[in-house]
């Protein structure tokens, strides 16, 4: 009898997963069809530039573009050190900022939680300014001159409206958790940090997973707003390039390059987003 | 104050409890000899739970005195710890880890709270599950067992921090017929050998043949209370007797 007791329980998540339709996710269409688009649009923007400047231009648009390239994707390497970089400081932070903000005293729980709205509603422009304007360029320690470059600065910035968000999905999961586990394990003796370390946190982990690396998605899309404050990225490496070329028709064809790069290296991850979040619906 | 086992081992004193305006308990008194098992019935909402979470203080009391073993409960500065290692409580809904084994669900409070012998608590965890018969399920995740399976690693997982009094709430209320009589009779092998019992139900034929006295509240106080030959055969009062008539 306890044999077709526990079959039958350890048959229920096979039926769940039957039952579980597998509908293709719209971002998967859009973004197909986005990279599609992008591609798209180098090529004809190639060839429409290559047959309005005549056979008299002094270098092919693709030639022109392939020159620059090594230079273009220097920046972009610097825009996914900084995406990578401000979400770690701001996960890390976030972390933090969410534990605090389910707190059992009261002050740092409302502490937290205006903190956490205050960046989470700023626009990140502005906080990239902000750092970058109050941040010295330069410490000194013990005699020591420790250089702080323009895009660490920026990358602080970055790291402050992620630390925000991240801070809402450590909140948001640690409440879907239900009460009655944090019941049953006091009631084991644990106290409220064993509890959230061993019990509630390791529950959460899993749910918390597809919204963080979405945050980053955004992030990493979000990183060329630091070439407005002057760091070398990718978008105002490009920019010098196309100042130094002072060709119209370059134009189009060299933005659509970094667009096709972001798209190469966020799609991935909205796939893989997509993936862990149909996984992990099925077990709840 | 030092506890000898000639006093009770669970002492209520005029419990009160409150939730804002609500008044749950309303001066509650009762006291639980050391092996005795005592099963509190009543209509849902009379605060039959409360008063169990009182005991082991995962409910602070609004005023009155409950003593565990010599350990006042009430006492602001109450040792959890120590409460904790005395009480042991069971849920209805089993509330189970499920990230980890039940194995590990067993081991994880003596070894990483007490931090005992991981080596000495496996053999205690084995011998526990053997306890409540389920041997060969101890690396399953409660997500793979059944509601009576889980029910029973949640009575030894509590067994593992070696309490003097185990508390069970409502634990077969969310379980099929079937499976009910495995967890009960668990529970009754539990109460010859001897351990102090405190049981929130509404089985009243297990009530009746296991426990040594019945407590029936309604709306915060106990109506009546007896040895349940007595209680079942002749209940005084008409809320008890309306209670009964609909039950049984």
């Amino acid at each position: 009898m306890k044999d077709s007791i526990s079959s039958k329980q350890t048959g229920l998540p096979s039926t769940a997963q039957k039952f579980c339709i597998e509908v293709p996710h719209f971002s998967d269409f859009a973004n197909k069809r986005l990279g599609g688009a992008l591609l798209g649009l180098f090529v004809l923007s190639v060839l429409v530039g290559d047959a309005l400047a005549g056979p008299d231009q002094k270098q092919g648009i693709l030639a022109t573009v392939w020159k620059w390239m090594p230079l273009m994707f220097q920046g972009f390497l610097l825009n996914l050190l900084v995406s990578v970089l401000s979400m770690t400081i701001g996960t890390a932070a976030g972390a933090f900022l969410g534990l605090a903000q389910v707190s059992l005293f009261s002050p740092v729980r409302k502490g937290a939680w205006l903190l956490m709205q205050f960046f989470r509603n700023a626009p990140w422009l502005v906080l990239v300014f902000f750092t970058i304007t109050l941040i010295p360029f330069e410490f000194r320690i013990a005699g020591h001159v420790i250089p702080f470059p323009g895009w660490l600065k920026a990358t602080i910035g970055l790291s402050l409206p992620v630390m925000a968000n991240t801070a809402e999905i450590f909140r948001g999961g640690i409440q879907s958790i239900p009460l009655a586990q944090w019941e049953s394990a006091e009631s084991l003796a644990f106290g409220r940090t064993q509890t959230l370390w061993m019990i509630i946190v390791p529950q959460c982990v899993k749910r918390m997973l597809p919204p963080w690396m979405n945050l980053y998605a955004i992030l990493t899309t979000a990183t060329p707003l630091i070439s407005l404050v002057g760091v070398d990225d990718a978008l105002t490496l490009t920019r010098s390039a196309l100042m130094a070329e002072g060709r119209s028709e370059l134009l189009i064809p060299m933005y659509s390059i970094l667009l096709i790069w972001f798209f190469l290296y966020c799609y991935p991850i909205a796939v893989w987003t997509v993936r862990l979040e149909r996984r992990f619906a099925v077990k709840i | 104050m030092a506890w000898t086992p000639d006093q009770p081992i669970v002492m209520m004193k005029e419990v009160y409890k409150s939730f804002g305006k609500v008044e749950v308990l309303k001066g509650i008194s009762l006291n639980v000899a050391k092996g005795e098992v005592i099963c509190i019935i009543g209509p849902s909402g009379s605060g039959k739970s409360t008063l169990l979470r009182c005991i082991n203080a995962l409910v602070p009391v609004t005023s009155g005195r409950i003593t565990v073993k010599g350990i006042q409960v009430n006492d602001p500065h109450l040792n959890k710890l120590e409460l904790r290692k005395t009480v042991g409580m069971v849920f209805q809904q089993y509330n189970l880890f499920p990230h980890k084994t039940a194995l590990q669900n067993v081991m994880m409070a003596p070894v990483q709270v007490l931090k005992q012998d991981k080596k000495e608590v496996k053999e205690r965890a084995y011998r526990l599950i053997a306890k409540v018969r389920l041997e060969g399920k101890e690396h399953c995740f409660p997500g793979e067992l059944s509601g009576g399976q889980q029910q029973r690693f949640a009575i030894a997982r509590s067994l593992a921090m070696m309490p003097d009094v185990m508390l069970f709430d409502e634990i077969t209320a969310a379980l099929d017929p079937e499976t009910k009589k495995e967890v009960l009779l668990t529970i009754r092998e539990l109460a010859e050998e001897g351990m102090t019992c405190i049981l929130v139900t509404h089985e009243m034929g297990f009530a009746r043949e296991l426990a040594d006295h019945i407590y029936f509240t309604d709306r915060g106080i106990i109506v009546e209370h007896g040895p349940p030959a007595d209680f079942f055969a002749n209940a005084k009062d008409s809320r008890t007797r309306e209670f009964l008539s609909h039950i049984l």
